[in-house]
């Protein structure tokens, strides 16, 4: 049992490139901390320096009070679950389980009893004689987890497990490695270009974008509050709608296009915004904050509505997505996230490319009689708008108070 | 305990046979049809005796006597001799003496082979694996030396041997069919250790092996289909050699098998065609063998279910 501290990391490979920039991390005793972001983002290059498989440029990586950087991954006392679960062919799934026990020269007895309590955790004591050949995909990645806890490590290290599997398997195996994890009580770190696998497992997600670190919170203090224009377009599916807008000069709203929006007192009253009244900025709005005018009841003034044409409707059962162009400019400078990604593979780590057609989103009630083609009218929660600084990308101000994050 | 424990029902579903198969009667085509798959087959059976032809009549004439020899192909000595005479057989061993020729081409293919399968497994793990600037010219320049016509060789190596009072001497030839054997083995392995994923070793590395524990206990197994592979490639070549062992070889006792066969063919009399198939037969069965037993080794499913 221990804490991993990632210190100033970087990575620079022999032909220059710069995978990790001076990236610090902790992870507590018993916490899954989750590294996210898109490919290319350098959370594998990380993960792989932890497991040694990578020199460290700069900085150091402390595993407990030891700092293993000139250590061999076999001295880091880590184990890991590779995205391909990297299984030995020849071997029985008894024999990949008990594997590293055997490179320790453990007594036959003790080693038995060991690969069958794991076996017995992860639900595959009847296939211990097979092959890896002959298991199905699930099946695959449960030997691999279980090489991997059967070693009692102090850490545990994942690239990726759950991607090879199919949807339902996904999400059924989530379920088991949280489990797994909360019952051993290890260590964990975990890297995934899935943002609903970060939300849903992670006790501190790390968001990382072309090898920085955006931003290390608890998943809902992401949501809640996102320190930057890439973390609000990142997390969250659908996508933030984030805009092109202009603060009044007295800060009481915010122009989108040819409409205005007010802000609440709390914002026009933010000393953060202060510099930007009468400035650009970009706003930002959660899909499920816009609901359809015409089935509210309650009174809203015009400034609390934003009018669009509805390009598409995806009815889900339990809510509707409206797919709708603004009068607006989608944010520049940042690659169009906002086309519903439920992941980040589409996106390129620093990309910069004009966003032209790219619809917003809403999350309306299923009771909505919105059409393609049509004029939507949208009523935004006002209270929950997130502005940030058009040049920078980092955030304004926003629903929540942000907690100062210690990384 | 939980719903998950358990292969999910889907999985055991996939492993099991039906129940119950349906088995369609497999209909025999009619009318054009019928005479099209007639003919493939005819065709097929063309092509098999073409290519089974020779060595079937290498194994008959090996097992006529010397006189049908001497009589010739006709009347009785058809397509079948009259008569099933191992004579051949035993008079190479007891008169010609082949066993001795024989050890020796085991000897030199053996040492060339294994020779070959140890260098070119490292050679080719180093080529694929580590970061070497210039591999594929290296690689490229290794190969080249195996494209080198056999013949250009022969006169500057029968130089250099007389220079080291080593013509007349077997072992020699190890080396030289190195010359030969090596490159195609080392692009073999290579190629093949490049197909491993590197996740194999790492994973290997994480769960506590050294470098040479992780080559030694995942890599070698996983990559035994390609090192068989280049070992039976290295044998029949050392072991079918003439060109080197005729430019090099001198005295009988020190002949390989494909060299002697030739001498104990004549005769002024006669030429021997039934000794000298029958040692053709003989020289043979090492290969067939060794074929037969390799080619269960080469699976290619070996590394099927460690990745995904």
């Amino acid at each position: 049992m221990a804490t991993i501290e990632i210190e100033h990391v970087t990575k620079i490979y022999p032909n220059g490139s710069e995978a990790v920039s001076d990236l610090s991390l902790d992870v507590a005793d018993g916490e899954f901390m989750v590294l996210v972001g898109p490919s290319g983002c350098g959370k594998t290059t990380t993960l792989r320096m932890v497991a040694g498989l990578e020199d460290i440029s700069e900085g150091a990586v402390r595993v407990g009070e030891r700092v293993v950087n000139d250590l061999s991954p076999r001295d880091r006392d880590m184990a890991m679950v590779f995205q391909n679960y990297a299984l030995y062919p020849h071997m029985t799934v008894a024999e990949n389980i008990g594997f590293a026990l055997k490179l320790r020269k453990l007594p036959k007895e003790e080693i038995r009893e060991k690969v069958e309590e794991a076996a017995r955790i992860l639900g595959l004591s009847e296939h211990l004689r097979r092959k890896p050949g002959q298991l199905s995909g699930g099946q695959r990645q449960r030997v691999a987890m279980g090489r991997a806890i059967v070693r009692e490590p102090a850490v545990f290290l994942m690239d990726e497990p759950l991607s090879n599997l199919d949807a339902k398997l996904r999400v059924q195996m989530r379920a088991e490695i949280s489990r797994i994890q909360r019952r051993l009580g290890v260590a964990t770190l975990y890297v995934t270009h899935d943002q609903i696998e970060a939300m849903t497992m992670g006790d501190r997600v790390a968001v990382l974008s072309a090898g920085t670190l955006q931003q290390c919170d608890a998943p809902q203090a992401l949501y809640d509050a996102p320190a930057n224009l890439f973390v609000a377009a990142f997390i969250g599916s659908p996508a933030m709608n984030l805009y092109q807008a202009a603060l009044d000069p007295d800060g009481g709203g915010v122009r989108v296009g040819k409409q205005m929006l007010e802000l609440p007192a709390r914002q026009r009253d933010d000393r953060a915004l202060a510099p930007f009244r009468g400035e650009d900025v970009v706003v930002g709005i959660r899909p499920e904050d816009l609901s359809d005018a015409t089935l509210l009841t309650g009174a809203t003034s015009e400034r609390q509505h934003l009018v669009g044409t509805v390009e598409l409707v995806e009815a889900l059962g339990s809510e509707k997505l409206v797919h709708f162009r603004l009068e607006a400019e989608h944010v520049r400078g940042l690659q169009s996230v906002v086309a519903g990604h439920d992941d980040a593979e589409g996106l390129e780590a620093g990309e910069i490319s004009a966003a032209a057609n790219v619809n917003g989103v809403a999350r309306v009630e299923p009771a909505s009689r919105l059409r393609a083609g049509e004029q939507a009218r949208f009523v935004v929660a006002t209270d929950r708008l997130h502005l940030f600084d058009p040049t920078s990308g980092n955030a304004l101000s926003g629903p929540v108070a942000r907690i100062e994050q210690a990384s | 305990m939980s719903a998950h424990a358990g292969s999910e029902p889907g999985a055991t579903a996939l492993v099991r046979a039906p129940a119950r198969a349906r088995r369609v009667p497999r209909r025999l085509p009619t009318g054009w049809k019928l005479v099209r798959e007639i003919l493939f087959y005819l065709l097929v059976l063309l092509a098999v005796a073409i290519s089974l032809f020779p060595f079937y009549w290498i194994l008959r004439t090996s097992l006529e006597t010397n006189a049908e020899v001497a009589q010739g192909v006709g009347g009785a000595n058809g397509l079948l001799p009259p008569h099933l005479s191992f004579d051949a057989y035993s008079n190479d061993f007891t008169q010609q003496h082949f066993l001795t020729p024989l050890l020796n081409s085991a000897i030199v293919a053996l040492g060339a082979t294994v020779v070959t399968v140890v260098v070119a497994s490292l050679a080719g793990y180093a080529l694929a694996r580590l970061p070497i600037r210039g591999a594929g010219a290296i690689l490229g320049f290794i190969l080249v030396a195996g494209f080198f016509p056999v013949l250009a060789i022969v006169g500057p190596l029968f130089l250099l041997l007389k220079e080291l009072s080593l013509l007349d001497n077997i072992y020699p030839l190890i080396i030289i069919y190195l010359v030969y054997t090596l490159p195609i083995a080392t692009w073999l392995l290579k190629n093949f250790f490049a197909q491993i994923p590197k996740d194999l070793e790492e994973a290997a590395l994480v769960d506590g092996a050294t470098r040479l524990q992780a080559l030694r206990k995942v890599v070698i197994p996983v990559a035994v289909p390609g090192v068989f592979t280049a070992g039976i490639l290295a044998f029949i070549l050392a072991w079918n050699d003439f060109t080197f062992a005729v430019s090099f070889l001198e005295t009988p006792s020190h002949f390989t098998a494909p060299l002697s066969i030739v001498n104990f063919g004549q005769s002024q009399f006669q030429v021997f065609y039934n000794r000298v198939d029958a040692a053709v037969v003989i020289i043979t069965i090492p290969i067939a063998l060794l074929v037969l037993f390799a080619q269960r080794r080469i699976v290619a499913g070996l590394t099927a279910g460690s990745f995904r």
